[in-house]
This record gives C-alpha cells, structure tokens and sequence, in this order.
C-alpha cells in the first residue's frame, strides 16, 4: 500500500440504531485506495451492522460516508459484497452467477464474457463452469462468491467474515488465494472477521471496535512483511496486542 | 490453574481393532476408513484430526455405536460395542438438543429414560449445569439461548449419565473464533475437574493442540492413521507460545505431506 494514495472512502460520525438500541456510536475512519483493512471487534458488537450502513444497506441515523468525495450509493458506485453465507444463486450455474452482477450493471455481452473468463479462471473453476450450486463444495461455493465479486471489477470489496465456516487448510489456502487478487486488481478490500489472527495475516491496518454502542477503540497499522508467517514474534506481538483490546473470553 | 497429567497409563479405556467402514455396494467408490486401530487410557483426552470430511465423524459415529462398521472391532471399557448405549455420551457438532425441552429437561433425558428418580436426577443435572456455567437457565429453552450455551447444555448432558466414555463431533466448529477460544478453555476447566476418558474431533489443529494429550492425525478419505502427536505442553496451553506454534506449523505441514 501507497501510504501517500488518496481516500477511497471517509466515514464521518456514523450512527445507527434499532429503535432505542444505539449500535454504532459516532464512528470516523479513513480507508485509503489500494489498502486492506480488517475490522475486528468482541462477538455480538455489531459488526455486520457496521458493514450493512457503510454502503447504506442499513439505514443510518446520522454521519456521513463519502465514497471518492461523494455520498456512498451502491447502485452508483462499484462496491462488492462477500457475505458470510456463500450466497449463490442456486438455480443458476456458476458462470451465470459471475456474470449476475455485470448483467445488473448492464454490460455488454462481449465484456461479460470477457469479465467472466477471466475471473473464472482466477478462481480455478474454469472445468466447473455449467455446474450447479448443489453440486459443489463448500471451498467452491466460496470461489464462486468471490470471483462474482471480482467480476464487476470494484473499486471496494467489502467482506463478513466470508471464511468463518470453512476448515483451516481451505481457509488458508483462499486467504492467500484472495491476497493474490487483491494485488492482481489492486481493489480496496474491507474485510470483518472474529478471528484475530487472520486480521493479523491479511491487513494493512487493523481497526478494533468495542463492544456495543460500537466505537473505534484503536486503529492499528500492520506493516509486517508479506508473506507473513504465524510464528513470527512481530506476529505474535501484534496478535497479542489486538487480543489484549478485544479479550472478553 | 496448571495440572498435570490426568490420565491413567495402566488402564486401557476404549480399544478400537482394525476398523473399516466402507459406504454402498462397490467397495472402491465408498471407502472411508481404511484399517484404523486406536487405543485409549483411561481419563486420556485423545483429538482425532484430520482434513475436512475424511471420515472423522463416521469413526466417531462407529465408536458411538450408531453407524455400523464393515471390519475391526471396538471395546469400550470391557465391553464389546455393538449398539448405542449409556456408556458412551456424545456430544454433537449441531448440538442436537431437544427444541421442546428445558436446559434442565435435556441435560436430565438420560437419567430419567433410566428410571432415577426426579429428585435425585434434577440434583444431578444441577450439578452438571452449574459445571458448565450455566446455572440461572435451568428453565431456559435451546432456542432462547446462543450457540456457545447450546453447547454447554450439550456438554452437561454428555457427563450427566456419568458415561465410561465422552465422544465430541467438533462441537465447536459452528462458533466464532472468539466463543471458540472460551468453550475450549471451559472444556479445559471441566477436564480438570472431571476426570472422564474424552474423544475429540476437529479440523482445527490450534483447538487440537489446546485439549489434546494426544493427536491422531487421519489422511484424506478413505482416512489411515497417518501420525501421532504426544502432546506434553504444561496445561493451561499458551496458543501463542513458541512451542505450541512451532508443533502447530509442525503438524500442518504434516496434513500435506
């Protein structure tokens, strides 16, 4: 990451609640273009709801959430969404799933061909092209919900948690699988997770949220050479520093 | 909280001879475990671990005496297995508790279904809920609670029945990272206490590494036993200790080797 590269994204004084319930409590933050950013915070502090209102699938109460100097709007904007469900489209095939979000957008057929190709082939499930959600596994269900975020190419890709059900060797394995795209198409990624360590493994810069009403608690910037390894005492050091803020267990 | 071994060396608990299990008629297409022979001390905590579905809960669901096997044989204390039975408690990935019924209600089932009377098995399963931190729920029902309580009233039904033998199908695989670092340090916190002879599957070798005094690790389906692992790391376990990071770079690589 260009510690001198502009703002994709500026959040202002976000607030949010669910009738008395206040959520997100005034939060502020930056994410620069090109960067990896994991949100990390205690379980049930709202994180998800986090995610949903920065692009306004949330109603927000107040604040603002400037996405290259204008108001967020995902219907204008090139976001993705990664959900923690592996949310295919069961009655279409794989490849028709890649393309879905470049048909909404309305692109042409030679450039969804394209778009798809060359996303399909990222993932490594060019062979699998014409089959059905039920008939894959969990890793390639997974493969196919990331490549149709890649697929509309956008400028922020925002992910929940999108490897918490999946067992560890695959977990890895699509970790290092999504840092590989995530530097091919030098995309801004927003990733939520529980799991400290892999926020260690993948981020830029890690933001640690408090429990409800969330807040920032701390902003911590992880500049810990790639490719990283578990064992490695600046590893360990930074892992412990994070668990330190959030421990609740 | 340190203690040390907690197991019994002499004492042989659970002896599983040459187990195959082979799925549908066309034995090449179906086989998922392949001659696995296992034997476990009594009070030993053992992980079974190994690669996403190669036939770790099948194993367990043999041991448990609910899925039949094709060859090999099982004793669990003394007694050849055959069926279910009250020796054997399992504890279940999806908890699998009973929706209509109290916390109380289901950690009690089994000593009811054995005829104790209501008194006396209520103080049991008291006991057993206060064990497991759930004490104030009694009267609560499954779907009132969150998933890491769910699998405390799942564990407290396991001891319950004072079972020669606790199986557990990675109960924690569905939690987050987090509530999985507290169940595992109460599943700790219980072992101390209750001393019970504990299998344990995962696919996550950290939470392996955390309970386990011994690791067996299967390959891919059909799943031979492909190493062991003595685990002798003082109790309560450090994750992020130099040896437990190294032993658990050690047997990751060893999943691909």
């Amino acid at each position: 990451m260009n510690n001198d590269s502009e703002d994709i994204l500026k959040v202002d004084n976000l607030t949010k609640s669910f009738g008395n319930l206040l959520v997100l409590d005034e939060i502020s933050f930056t994410v620069k273009k090109g960067e990896f950013l994991c949100i990390v915070g205690p379980t049930g502090c709202g994180k998800t709801t986090f995610l949903n209102s920065l692009t306004k699938l949330n109603k927000i109460n107040s604040g603002s959430i400037l996405f290259q100097g204008e108001e967020i709007d995902p219907q204008k904007h090139d976001l993705a969404y990664i959900f923690q469900e592996y949310s295919t489209m069961y009655w279409l095939t794989v490849e028709q799933n890649i393309a879905y979000g470049l048909k909404i957008k309305k692109y042409s057929k030679a450039v969804i061909k394209e778009r798809v190709e060359k996303v399909i082939a990222m993932v490594g499930l060019e062979s699998y092209r014409n089959y059905y959600p039920n008939q894959l596994s969990a890793s390639m269900l997974q493969r196919v919900v990331i490549a149709r975020g890649f697929a509309v190419q956008p400028k922020l890709l925002l992910m929940d948690e999108p490897y918490g059900q999946l067992d560890l060797q695959l977990k890895y394995k699509l970790e290092d699988e999504l840092l590989r795209l995530w530097k091919e198409t030098e995309t801004t990624v927003i990733f939520i997770t529980h799991n400290i360590e892999e926020a260690v493994y993948l981020s830029d810069r890690i933001l640690v949220l408090t429990n409800k009403p969330t807040k920032v608690k701390k902003e911590i910037i992880n500049n810990l050479a790639r490719p990283r390894k578990i064992s490695d005492p600046g590893f360990v050091d930074l892992r412990n520093e994070v668990t330190e803020l959030i421990k609740w267990w | 909280m340190e203690h040390t071994r907690r197991m019994n060396e002499d004492r042989i608990m659970v002896e599983c001879q040459h187990i195959s299990k082979v799925f549908g008629e066309r034995e090449t297409e179906n086989r998922v475990l392949n001659d696995i022979s296992i034997s476990v001390k009594e009070n030993e905590f053992v992980v079974v671990f190994g690669p996403g579905q190669c036939g770790k809960t099948t194993l367990l669901n043999i041991i448990a005496g609910l899925e039949t096997k094709t060859t090999g044989e099982i004793e669990v204390d003394g007694k050849i297995v055959t069926a279910p039975g009250p020796d054997r408690g399992m504890v279940y990935q999806t908890t699998a508790l009973f929706p209509w019924m109290t916390v109380m209600g289901n950690v009690e089932f089994g000593l009811k279904m054995a005829g104790m009377k209501k008194k006396e098995r209520q103080k049991r399963a008291s006991y057993y809920i206060d064990l497991v931190g759930l004490n104030g729920y009694e009267k609560s029902h499954p779907s009132k609670l969150s998933g890491g309580m769910c699998q405390r009233t799942g564990i407290a039904r396991a001891y319950c029945n004072n079972p020669a033998l606790i199986l557990m199908d990675e109960p924690f695989g569905h939690l987050d990272a987090q509530t999985r670092y507290l169940m595992e340090e109460e599943i700790e916190r219980i072992c101390a206490k209750e001393k019970k002879t504990v299998i344990f599957v995962t696919n996550n070798v950290e939470e392996a590494i955390y309970l386990a005094d011994r690791i067996i690790l299967l390959t891919d389906c059909p799943a031979r036993i492909k190493n062991e692992y003595l685990i002798d790391l003082p109790r309560p376990r450090n994750n992020v200790s130099p040896e437990f990071l190294s032993l658990r770079e050690k047997i990751t690589m060893d999943i691909d080797a």
